[in-house]
């Protein structure tokens, strides 16, 4: 990779200049400068243009590039997840973190494609978590998720598809009445706490209603 | 509602914040992605790349001090990890063989074909330039990074930042002229 960098002439360093005049980024003296140049320039004139289709056609170039699986992302917050345990950053507040942890397991490729919008989702989502996951936390202690003893109820695997949002895992959550008790387990397995359910086949037939949400759950198995 | 900037995540970030991890990665992973599997050309590889900058964002988060733009702190971080990643295997830094390969095959029935589309030849000799003229021209048109900027990502000075630029675009004028388009260029 060898490139030669020589001095450029001084229309040399107009012409320098014109793909960022074309991309907007240029301070307001040199896109002045550049202006001026081009008014009374037709050679320069018809070298903006070619700059202007190149600038398009990259733009276009790299937008066909597609976008990363989700397994960058998984690989991403396993690494963090596996550095919280050891790392002293953690704050009080790390309840977030752990809604963040949670929400890291499965909702990678969607917030690929939300960008901004799924930002904003999340944030929702993570309000709505922290609502309806934290305990009271009277006693003063350090918050945690809600971790219904499993007494009150079977406790119940799964593993959230990586396509699934936050808005459909909450709303499975929600439809099962399930808590979330603990995870990500290694294998990205979630630990939930089902209330309500009692006979072997109570809990069979929720296990079934989960398994076939194959969009939202890629597994699904009661804990004995 | 006005989006959290990219240097308040990093503050949380700094401050074990994940939920702000995901929101920064939601915003910057695919350019990032893109950036860096233009210079490897590699997915899977690029997706491990990707992987291992935020991950240093997560690790320096606190060490941001602000005095350059987040996107542009982390476009420098996958730069140079995908040049890194390069280095240990020399065999693939042959792109400058790659550029000298697309002008040589012009008359290729692929080319021939792009000659009636000039649009789709711009974009194959963008393909075919060097990973160094491919990177500048990405920063400064895909990425749409100020003269100052690339300086600081590339670590080349600023007239350097110019001139490299300038012999980018001689360079991928040369290849559609070899390419039977027209092109203006002194």
């Amino acid at each position: 990779m060898n490139t030669v960098d020589h001095q450029l002439s001084e229309r040399q360093e107009i012409e320098a200049l014109l793909p960022w005049h074309a991309a907007g980024t240029l301070s307001q003296r040199d896109a002045e400068r550049v202006e001026q140049a081009l008014a009374g320039d037709g050679e320069l004139a018809r070298q903006f243009e070619a700059v202007r289709d190149e600038l398009q056609e990259t733009i276009h170039l790299n937008e066909s590039l597609g976008a990363p699986s989700a397994r960058a992302a998984q690989k991403l917050f396993a690494a963090i997840e596996a550095e919280g345990a050891r790392a002293p950053r953690r704050r009080s507040f790390d309840l977030v973190g752990r809604i963040a942890g949670f929400l890291s397991g499965f909702a990678p490729r969607t917030l690929a494609y939300a960008a901004a919008a799924g930002a904003l989702a999340i944030l929702v989502q993570g309000a709505v978590l922290t609502e309806w996951a934290v305990k009271d936390q009277a006693g003063g202690s350090a918050p945690e998720l809600a971790s219904k003893s499993s007494s009150e109820g079977p406790a119940i695997m799964v593993r959230f598809a990586a396509q699934a949002t936050a808005a459909e895992i909450t709303s499975f959550l929600g439809t099962y009445k399930a808590d979330l008790v603990a995870g990500p387990r290694p294998g990205n397995f979630y630990q939930l706490s089902v209330s309500g359910l009692k006979s072997p086949d109570e809990i069979s037939a929720v296990v079934a209603r989960m398994q076939a949400e194959s969009r939202i759950v890629e597994f699904v198995a009661a804990r004995e | 509602m006005q989006a959290t900037s990219d240097e308040a995540l990093i503050g949380r970030i700094a401050s074990g914040d994940r939920l702000a991890m995901q929101v920064l990665y939601a915003r910057h992973h695919v350019r990032i992605y893109r950036f860096v599997l233009r210079l490897v050309r590699d997915e899977w590889k690029a997706e491990d790349l990707i992987s291992e900058v935020f991950l240093d964002v997560w690790r320096q988060a606190d060490r941001f001090e602000g005095r350059s733009a987040v996107s542009t702190w982390m476009l420098a971080i996958a730069r140079f990890k995908a040049l890194s990643t390069l280095r240990r295997k020399p065999d693939e830094e042959l792109d400058d063989e790659a550029a000298l390969e697309i002008e040589d095959e012009a008359d290729d029935p692929e080319m021939a074909l792009a000659k009636k589309d000039r649009s789709a030849a711009i974009r194959k000799c963008l393909t075919g330039l060097s990973a160094e003229h491919r990177e500048i021209i990405d920063l400064v048109y895909y990425h749409e990074k100020s003269v100052e900027e690339v300086a600081e990502i590339v670590g080349i000075p600023e007239n350097t930042v110019k001139t490299r630029m300038f012999y980018a675009r001689k360079k991928l004028s040369e290849m559609l002229k070899a390419a039977g388009m027209e092109k203006d260029w002194p």
